[in-house]
């Protein structure tokens, strides 16, 4: 129990003020570091939660892709981002108001508000502590929500489409080679044979 | 204090809820920053599923958790493609030079 709670304390620590940094870093670069490490500690807490596959699609689909898109977005494009953090002090106190007033305002929820003392026992989908987490997770998506995963799927997709067509140019002025063209050239297009009387060659 | 409960996520949760709000409000003019702190926004409410999903022994919230994590995989795709062919036109990424579509 108390490795648990310091597990806790930890992660969530670490996860708070990596976030902090996020928004804090001057260096956008750094930001998506602190971004990462505020997905492995997120991940870290799913764990203690009792959701192990769910923490390992977060570190990989997170950490793997969308960190690593981040990372590639940064560097590539040449931005001036000393440029981008005027203001920073200006905006500061009403974000911070408004930052303050939403905390608030979730802590007062949380804070008073219980649980219906019956509420496990009607839960849809019971965590089953003899199977694994995984295979309730995969026995739950692929019978009852086999719908939206399809869905999720669909969504998947029409963003790659989206980012290729977005992201696509055709420029001009390239020298690229096709492949059709090569394939398709015939021998007579491109050998001809020449008889050359002998002591005429050059 | 040791006994960690369901208060315990949820409040780190609303902490990183507030921190993307706030880091939105922060870096207004960098969209990069507005993008991450979206992000932010969607791993509270991952952590808010997982939390609600473990206490009431009910595995669904864990199932709309990964909705929402590839929800946010698209989002990310489609926003930083956005965000690229802006500054392939524009030479910047300040939000406040985007008015193209105010006519």
């Amino acid at each position: 129990m108390i490795v648990q709670a310091i597990c806790f304390y930890l992660f969530s620590a670490v996860a708070v003020a990596s976030g902090v940094m996020v928004i804090a870093a001057r260096n956008p670069v750094h930001s998506v570091l602190f971004l990462i490490l505020a997905f492995f500690n997120a991940a870290g807490l799913f764990v203690l939660l009792g959701a192990e596959f769910l923490a390992m699609i977060l570190v990989v689909v997170y950490v793997g892709a969308v960190a690593v898109l981040f990372l590639f977005v940064v560097m590539m494009l040449d931005i001036d981002f000393v440029e981008l953090r005027e203001g920073f002090q200006r905006y500061l106190p009403v974000g911070a108001l408004i930052g303050c007033i939403l905390f608030a305002e979730l802590v007062l929820i949380f804070g008073y508000w219980v649980l219906v003392p019956g509420i496990p026992a009607i839960a849809t989908a019971p965590a089953l502590p003899e199977i694994t987490n995984t295979r309730a997770l995969g026995a739950l998506l692929y019978t009852r929500y086999v719908y939206a995963f399809q869905a999720a799927g669909i969504v998947l997709l029409i963003a790659m489409i989206g980012a290729i067509v977005l992201t696509l140019r055709a420029r001009v002025g390239v020298r690229r080679q096709s492949a059709g063209a090569q394939v398709f050239r015939t021998r007579a297009a491109s050998v001809e044979i020449v008889k050359v009387d002998i002591g005429k060659g050059a | 204090m040791l006994e960690i409960g369901l208060a315990h996520y949820l409040t780190v949760a609303a902490v990183l809820f507030t921190l993307g709000i706030f880091g939105i409000f922060l870096n207004r003019k960098n969209v990069i920053i507005i993008l991450m702190s979206v992000e932010l926004i969607l791993l509270a409410v991952n952590i808010n599923f997982v939390a609600f999903s473990s206490f009431l022994h009910d595995l669904v919230g864990q199932v709309f958790a990964m909705f929402v994590l590839t929800v946010a995989a698209a989002e990310a795709a489609i926003g930083l493609a956005i965000l690229v062919v802006y500054f392939r036109n524009r030479g910047t990424i300040e939000v406040e030079d985007i008015n193209l579509m105010k006519g």
